[in-house]
């Protein structure tokens, strides 16, 4: 806050001589800000990849502290195995501190890293395409890589995926008379099943209004976001139209809601609070419903398939990110291949839930989580979120106009939110 | 607090007095210097940087002044205000959601102030200091804490919506509903669409129906926040005042038998005038650079009807890396907000300098018309004056 007083005196030769010192320390300050930020000289190429003892910080967005536990014990069982120290820290805000990490040349020697964020920082040359080296890089679900593939390149290294099924509440189920039969297999029977488990203040089925929820019906449907060689948004196709008219359908005969018209703020709740019978939602939910909802005994299945019989859900998934200016490389690719054994993702599935990203654990995860099996199957016919680098408006957009889904038209919808994509798509190609 | 000293003391500062030594120059310019540094260092610095990211093309990695940064001129500028897309469209969004967002927020703030200050400042007042602590309380309790205990007050099934079914009343799903007051107000009296002129034109990628849709129930419920957070401050700004409005003034009016209606507009309002340009300025100020409820409640939603410009620059940087369109849209919502505190200062300034009869009907009706009032007021109280004075009709 500061006082406007009128300046009273006019003469310019007064004026400059009083702005004189403080100009000049301000000058002396901005040459001393730029000279101290230019980066350190990167080293040859060979020795750069030979760890070092400098210790390693790990950043990352914890989901709680099951998950912050767990990486805790990574890094030490590291450091006992290599002598290289880590400091594992979690942040609050993951975007916000890895974007000023990286304007002031010292980010972090490893952290999360989503496609999106992949998106936007690999154009820049920031990150360090470790991936393509990996002893066990074909072991990895190829729809994960493809999530971080970048200029024909695999950057990072997947740490865990999380799909989306469908979850549906067994009370519910058997109370309508229903049987392990009558599980949807198709959108008829989807429809047809939601109709059923609506009764007085329960709808049938409840997931969020937003494209990372309803795109699976898209893909269902034979469409898709972009088309093969990820160069053109293809939002607008008739496949996609079917589909939100599909689900629109369901909108109008009330047999399917939001959550925002339930008063709940999310998909969960409202299976806990038994305002719905099925919702679309991903292993997270098992932590949330076990801890505010313990006594909801609820079953995990595979998303029903399209009219053309195409199955087509969506994948959320992290990798190992390391950037390009690391003062121990060696040493950080060295920790990410500890990360990425099936001995340490087997302890992160066990600690925190999530599903492993190496497909020589899918008979591990299917015997010790029998009831979880259709989350880890449902990776072979998964594809990744839209992640396109500056999506963020166009996404929310898109969302806002999701939630109105029950009185617009689908086509519209489509086309407004293509028009928004096609032209981040277009700025990213152009380098704006 | 950062004063420019005035043009005398500054001279007296570089040019001693016979009797002054160097010693008392010095010593003088130590004392600022630790301040000075703090302003330039956090505030003429990054302002300066922020400035030239915006007309560069820094991606966000290194230091803005690195070697491979160079000057695109105002392609950022041009891509927020003029050229048709997302970005002019969430801009020209945002614009008109503040602009709601002040329009209540400011005169109704003013005004509750002004009136507690009265109500506190009462001879005869029992627990004076507890009254005024506790209108105060809400403006020192973390803007965070509040829009967190906001968010449950105000959700579908929260306690406002309970005591509202007291009376009736089935209240909003608040946080979740997009539209806006004024179309909701007409379409309960049969209009639905507006006419085809403002559907078909518009500004900033906003058709003119769109901008006249008013603050939608998700904003009207930051702007009871804002209120009730902010009424406090301004009210300790109005106390001392009040306080220097000398008793004999009231007890004049008492004795002429003023009602207190009429003391408190025709005596106290008018006596108060220069803290309520200080109070107004600060509120402008303020109001247009809303962002932390936003960001704890809504981050913009729903349908982008709680976006703010302040916000906006955040998400565009941060969340999408594009460094350059996000200073850019600070720098815009700085320009603007210079632009309304120039015109704030130059109506009441022109209301002053006429001395019409009509200053406070004027000052409410400015504050009700928004910002064309403000131009329309200055300018007809200019021509008045201008038509009074020396007889010629001046358009």
């Amino acid at each position: 806050m500061f006082m406007i007083k009128p300046v009273q005196d006019r003469r310019l030769g007064r004026l400059a001589r009083r702005l004189a010192i403080p100009t000049a320390a301000m000058a002396v300050v901005a040459v001393v800000a730029a000279c101290g930020s230019s980066p350190s000289s990167s080293n040859s190429a060979s020795s750069a990849l030979t760890p070092n003892k400098k210790p390693i910080t790990l950043l990352f967005g914890s989901s709680g502290t099951a998950e912050t536990a767990a990486d805790n014990a990574a890094g030490k069982a590291f450091t006992k195995q290599t002598g290289i120290k880590v400091n594992v820290v979690p942040s609050a805000n993951l975007t916000q501190q890895l974007a000023q990490d990286f304007a002031g040349n010292t980010p972090p020697n490893l952290f999360y890293l989503d496609p999106t964020s992949l998106q936007e920082y690999a154009p820049k040359g920031a990150l360090y395409p470790y991936a393509q080296n990996l002893p066990n890089i074909s072991d990895f679900y190829p729809s994960l890589k493809s999530a971080f593939t970048y200029g024909g390149k695999l950057y990072c290294a997947p740490k865990d995926s999380s799909t989306l099924s469908l979850y549906i509440n067994n009370a519910d189920w058997k109370a309508a008379g229903l049987t392990s039969a009558d599980y949807p297999q198709n959108w008829t029977q989807l429809a047809a099943v939601a109709k059923k488990l609506t009764t007085h203040g329960r709808v049938g089925l409840v997931t969020d209004p937003s494209e990372s929820r309803l795109d699976v019906f898209l893909y269902q449907a034979g469409g898709s976001v972009l088309n093969a060689s990820g160069t053109k948004v293809v939002l607008d196709s008739a496949a996609n139209v079917k589909a939100l008219t599909f689900v629109q359908s369901m909108l109008k005969a009330h047999i399917m809601d939001f959550p925002s018209q339930l008063s709940e703020s999310d998909e969960i709740p409202a299976l806990g609070e038994n305002k719905t019978a099925m919702i679309i939602s991903g292993p997270w939910m098992e932590g949330e419903m076990s801890l505010d909802y313990p006594k909801v005994s609820y079953s995990v299945h595979p998303l029903p398939a399209g009219p053309t019989g195409a199955k087509g859900t969506l994948v959320f998934t992290n990798c190992w990110g390391v950037p390009k200016i690391n003062d121990n490389l060696g040493g950080t690719i060295e920790f990410v291949k500890f990360l990425t054994t099936t001995a340490q993702q087997q302890r992160f599935t066990k600690a925190f839930g999530v599903l492993p990203s190496l497909q020589t654990l899918s008979s591990w995860f299917e015997s010790t989580f029998p009831l979880n099996a259709p989350e880890l199957e449902a990776n072979a016919y998964a594809h990744p979120d839209i992640n396109i680098a500056g999506d963020t408006n166009a996404l929310n957009s898109f969302n806002s106009a999701l939630a109105e889904l029950a009185t617009q038209s689908p086509g519209s919808i489509l086309s407004a939110a293509q028009t928004n994509l096609q032209a981040v798509v277009n700025q990213d190609k152009t380098g704006g | 607090m950062f004063v420019v000293p005035q043009a005398q003391r500054g001279a007296r500062l570089l040019r001693p007095r016979p009797g002054e030594g160097w010693r008392d120059q010095l010593a003088g310019w130590l004392f600022c210097l630790p301040a000075l540094a703090l302003v330039v260092l956090f505030l003429v610095i990054p302002i300066g940087l922020a400035a030239w990211v915006s007309v560069s093309n820094w991606d966000g990695i290194g230091s803005p002044l690195a070697a491979g940064v160079h000057w695109i001129g105002f392609a950022n500028y041009k891509a927020t205000l003029t050229e048709p897309g997302l970005a002019q469209q969430l801009f020209g969004e945002s614009i008109r959601n503040t602009f709601y967002y002040v329009l209540f927020v400011v005169p109704i703030q003013t005004f509750l102030a002004l009136i507690l200050a009265v109500v506190v400042s009462r001879k005869g007042l029992v627990a004076r200091s507890f009254f005024r602590t506790a209108y105060y309380f809400p403006s020192i309790t973390s803007s965070v804490a509040i829009a967190v205990v906001f968010s449950f007050l105000f959700s579908g099934t929260g306690t406002i919506n309970a005591v509202l079914s007291f009376i009736g009343v089935h209240g909003p799903n608040w946080f979740t509903d997009p539209s806006g007051l004024i179309q909701d107000l007409l379409g309960a009296v049969g209009v639905r669409n507006g006419p085809a002129v403002l559907v078909n034109h518009g500004l900033l990628g906003i058709s003119w129906w769109q901008w006249l849709a008013g603050p939608s129930v998700a904003m009207s419920a930051l702007i009871m926040l804002a209120i009730w957070t902010t009424s406090g401050t301004y009210m300790l700004i109005f106390l001392p005042a009040l306080y220097n409005i000398s008793a004999e003034v009231e007890e004049a009016a008492q004795v002429d038998g003023a009602s207190s209606w009429r003391q408190f507009w025709k005596i106290t309002v008018p006596l108060v005038r220069p803290t309520m340009f200080l109070v107004l300025t600060l509120g402008l100020i303020g109001t247009w650079q809303v962002f932390d409820s936003i960001w704890i409640i809504t981050a913009g939603n729903p349908e982008g009807t709680t976006l703010s410009p302040a916000f906006l620059a955040y998400q565009t940087s941060f969340s999408d890396q594009q460094w350059g369109q996000g200073a850019a849209i600070a720098f815009l919502l700085f320009g603007l907000i210079i632009v309304v505190v120039l015109l704030a200062r130059w109506w009441l300034w022109s209301r002053e300098f006429t001395g019409g009869r009509r200053t406070l009907r004027g000052l409410r009706g400015a504050t009700l018309a928004g910002g064309v009032g403000v131009v329309g007021g200055a300018a007809a109280a200019r021509a008045r004056a201008a038509a009074g004075s020396d007889g010629d009709a001046r358009q």
